[in-house]
């Protein structure tokens, strides 16, 4: 029996609040094997670590239990403290009397008596745990950017300037994002165009970047360092090299029915179109469903009228496959669909706007040219009423539980903006609460009702009638318990901010967890908001929860900067926890090979001498470099002749054996 | 009107009662007011829908008991239909409205009264709610 150490941490009272952390101590030291005990407020503090540290040297101690929080949370930690004291990293065990027991639990004896029973199991496993050496693994030292909005723009930047290579894929046919569409952008009222379109250019021209637009992610396969990603370029019908941007094809082409996507659908555009002017790049595409040569065989015109003869009607998706060492996902949000929310009329009347069409309307490049007028009658509004929160706070089917968080900043802006123009128009803003936390926020919101006099009103809308030319608004002044009636011009809805809809496929395909709401999981809210469980894999951008772009530029840095430390080793060290196969007992049934969602496994022909006679058979081999630990195989296999290093069926049956003592 | 002080202690059994009654969790509300701004019968309302959910909050179930407006809503069920929260209002307004007419007595809707007052057109539905709304 190894001599074996155990570490009672309290955290606090997060732990020790609900168990008994002296009468767990009097247990484990009855353990057998057990030669030392200790409690301490936070094991994970430089004294805990030290306590860990003398008494693997004092007390010759040969397995290390650690009962505390996750083995997520501070596994590393503590090995890494083993390996400072002598002994080797992967004879440490952790016992997660944290998560799995004081936080969920609330009655102190039952809580006690689980973790002793945890602890009990973890020294099981100890005493069988063996020394195990990780290996070294090469680093692809090139990045990958999935998304091209200001969050994958930045964080393309960022690591391109350290150095390395980046490849951006975007999926539509610019990049841009969000903040191509908006007018100006809070708290600063700069346009939006001037500040996000020189780093668009300087993304297209910098060495180190590669841009993929009109594409999308096939599948990714690989680990950390050396991800293998098959991009699939949509065919754009147009030759990238070629084309010169002249624009002729999108001036001439007939086809003029689709709704322009970048507009809101405020304006319609051709079937081959560049979606606003100053896209990067500036090559237009064949929209092929609205296309009438790709519908009816006839017309061709831009064929015909492009000066470079870049139009190429036959043109295939391609597949791309490259390696990465590094991926960043930066792939936004949308709003929601007002379609549910009959008593606002979106649906029914053109002057009742959501918040991005209200930002179209307003931009001098937009659809009206920057003139303010209703969509109905194209005459200038005289009132306006702005309605946040819709389908945000909102926990029935029709909205989301969430603050959407850029609302209340962009409603106030919009409302200013308005003002700014046109003094005399009257602007209402419905509001269940403002919410403005952040640097000169506040001071932002109340210069609208301050100085530009934009009425605010705590309360909600509950209907909108359509009246002659006007909208009939009904609202409640909480505040005096008045219900108001306004005979509005012009409607804005605040509508909630979303997932991508796509956003839960593209997390399978690169194994990282959505949260109930569809935003990409962080690896922890506080401490590791930019990673993801998926090492090597980082969020950038509003893909993560609603954000603002000053929000979502910091956090793009800050991706990138875990990308730069990543990419900047040249090797990284690879879990030993991975399979092994007992050639003696393999039969060579590769259910293993089947099962591995890793591709780990392969066949291997094996050349047996019995007793003279030479013959071949084939046996599972495993790929350290590509076995990520999952044990899947060890379940698959009926012989039972693959086992994982680290977690062996012995190891396990010791523990379900001591958990069931 | 008289001021009152916030004393959510006051009246807690009446309040538990509207509670158990409806099944609705007040704390939910955020005070947005929809419920307000789309009833159809707030017209005729002294304290408003989401006024209503404001005094239970506070506790002072007395001013909803002497209010018209649990007798003028129209138990249309548009405030439930839309509220943000999941707060069934209607419910509510119910229970506050039941509270009140199981007290002993306190039901002056007299079935003597009715051949009185009904003619053809009258639907069964307006008696069964009669009973249940106009019966103080
Ligand atoms: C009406 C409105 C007004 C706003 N005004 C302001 C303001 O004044 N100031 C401010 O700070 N913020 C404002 N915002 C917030 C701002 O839009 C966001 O902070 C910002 O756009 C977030 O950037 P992003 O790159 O994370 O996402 P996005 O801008 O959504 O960009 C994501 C990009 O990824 C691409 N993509 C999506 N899925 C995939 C995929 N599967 N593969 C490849 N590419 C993909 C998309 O096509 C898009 O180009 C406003 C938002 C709205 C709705
Ligand atoms: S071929 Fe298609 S894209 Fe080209 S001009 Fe005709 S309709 Fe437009
Ligand atoms: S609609 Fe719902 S949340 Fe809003 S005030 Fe009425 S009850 Fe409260």
């Amino acid at each position: 029996m190894p001599r074996i150490g155990a570490f009672v941490c309290w955290c606090g009272t997060n732990i020790a609040g609900t168990v008994d952390i002296e009468q767990v101590v009097q247990a484990v030291s009855e353990m057998s094997g057990i030669v030392y005990v200790k409690d301490y407020q936070y094991m994970c503090s430089e004294v805990g670590q030290n306590l860990v540290k003398t008494a693997i040297k004092e007390w010759q101690l040969e397995r290390v239990i650690i009962a505390s929080c996750s083995p997520r949370m501070h596994e590393n930690t503590f090995r890494k403290a083993a390996k400072a004291a002598g002994l080797n990293p992967y004879l440490v065990e952790v016992a997660n009397i944290r998560e799995h027991c004081s936080w969920v639990h609330k009655n102190k004896e039952e809580a006690t008596k689980k973790a002793i029973a945890l602890i009990r199991a973890a020294v099981a496993k100890a005493s069988l745990n063996t020394e195990l050496i990780a290996k070294e693994i090469d680093v692809e030292n090139r990045a990958l950017v999935i998304g091209g909005g200001i969050a994958g723009i930045q964080t393309a930047l960022d690591i391109a300037e350290a150095g390395y290579q980046v490849d951006v894929i975007e999926k539509s046919p610019s990049i841009g994002g969000k903040m191509a569409q908006i007018d100006k952008t809070f708290p600063t009222l700069d346009c939006s165009a001037c500040i996000l379109t020189p780093k668009m250019v300087d993304v297209a021209s910098h060495p180190n970047i590669n841009l993929y637009t009109y594409s999308e992610i096939e599948s990714v396969n690989g680990f950390v360092g050396n991800f293998e990603v098959t991009i699939k370029q949509k065919a754009r019908s147009v030759n990238l090299e070629k084309c010169t941007g002249c624009g002729i094809c999108t001036e001439k082409c007939p086809s003029r029915k689709s709704k322009s996507e970048f507009d809101e659908g405020l304006r319609t555009r051709g079937a081959i179109y560049t979606p606003f002017p100053q896209a990067v790049p500036n090559v237009p595409v064949i929209d092929r469903e609205h296309c009438l040569k790709f519908n009816t065989g006839k017309c061709g015109i831009c064929e015909k009228l492009c000066p470079a003869g870049a139009i190429e009607f036959g043109q295939e998706d391609v597949l791309v496959t490259k390696k990465y060492g590094a991926v960043v996902v930066a792939t936004g949000f949308d709003i929601i669909d007002l379609d549910k929310f009959g008593e606002y009329q979106y649906q029914n009347h053109p002057d009742v706007l959501t918040s991005l069409e209200f930002e179209r309307l307003t931009n001098a490049a937009g659809p009206t040219a920057g003139k303010f007028i209703r969509p109905s009658n194209n005459k200038r509004p005289e009132k306006v009423v702005f309605i946040q929160c819709v389908g945000s706070r909102d926990v029935s089917s029709r909205g989301k539980s969430y603050c959407s968080k850029i609302c209340c900043m962009y409603t106030a802006k919009q409302a200013m903006l308005i003002k700014d123009k046109y003094p005399d128009i009257e602007v209402y803003v419905f509001y269940i609460d403002v919410r403005t936390p952040g640097k000169n926020f506040d001071e932002f919101q109340r210069r609208a009702v301050e100085e530009y006099g934009v009425n605010y009103i705590k309360g909600m809308v509950g209907k909108i009638f359509p009246a002659g030319d006007k909208l009939i608004v009904h609202g409640v002044d909480s505040f005096t318990g008045d219900t108001l009636k306004i005979e509005a011009d012009m409607v804005v809805l605040a509508a909630a901010a979303q997932a991508k809809p796509d956003a839960e496929v593209l997390g399978r395909k690169l194994a990282i967890s959505t949260d109930t709401n569809n935003f990409f999981t962080e690896a922890h809210p506080k401490l590791r908001p930019v990673e993801t469980h998926s090492a090597g894999i980082y969020l950038a951008g509003a893909c993560q929860g609603p954000k603002d772009i000053p929000e979502t530029v910091a956090q793009a840095g800050a991706a990138a900067a875990k990308v730069i430390g990543l990419l900047s080793k040249r090797k990284l060290v690879s879990n030993p926890c991975v399979s092994v196969v007992n050639e003696d007992l393999c039969n060579g049934c590769l259910s293993c090979l089947k099962i591995c969602p890793y591709d780990a496994i392969a066949a291997k022909e094996l050349a047996t001498n019995n007793h003279g006679i030479t013959s071949k058979r084939i046996v599972a081999k495993v790929n350290e470099a590509l076995c990520q630990g999952c044990g899947g195989c060890t379940v698959a296999c009926r012989p039972g002749a693959i086992d994982l290093k680290g977690f062996t069926n012995k190891q396990i049956t010791a523990e379900v054996d001591a958990l069931c003592h | 009107m008289i001021r009152v002080k916030i004393t959510p202690n006051n009246k807690q059994s009446q309040l538990q009662y509207i509670r158990e009654i409806s099944g609705v969790n007040i704390n939910k509300c955020i005070q947005c007011t929809k419920c307000s701004a789309g009833c159809p019968a707030s017209a005729r309302m002294d304290i408003l829908p989401h006024e209503i959910i404001r005094l239970l909050q506070l506790g002072q179930v007395e001013k909803i008991f002497h209010s018209k407006s649990i007798w003028n809503c129209a138990s249309c069920f548009v405030c439930t239909e839309r509220c943000p929260r999941n707060i069934d209002i209607a419910r509510l307004i119910e229970a506050i409205r039941l509270t009140i007419i199981r007290q002993p007595g306190k039901s002056k809707f007299k079935p003597d009264d009715v051949p009185g007052i009904i003619d053809d057109k009258m639907p069964q539905q307006v008696l069964v709610s009669g009973f249940r709304k106009y019966n103080r």
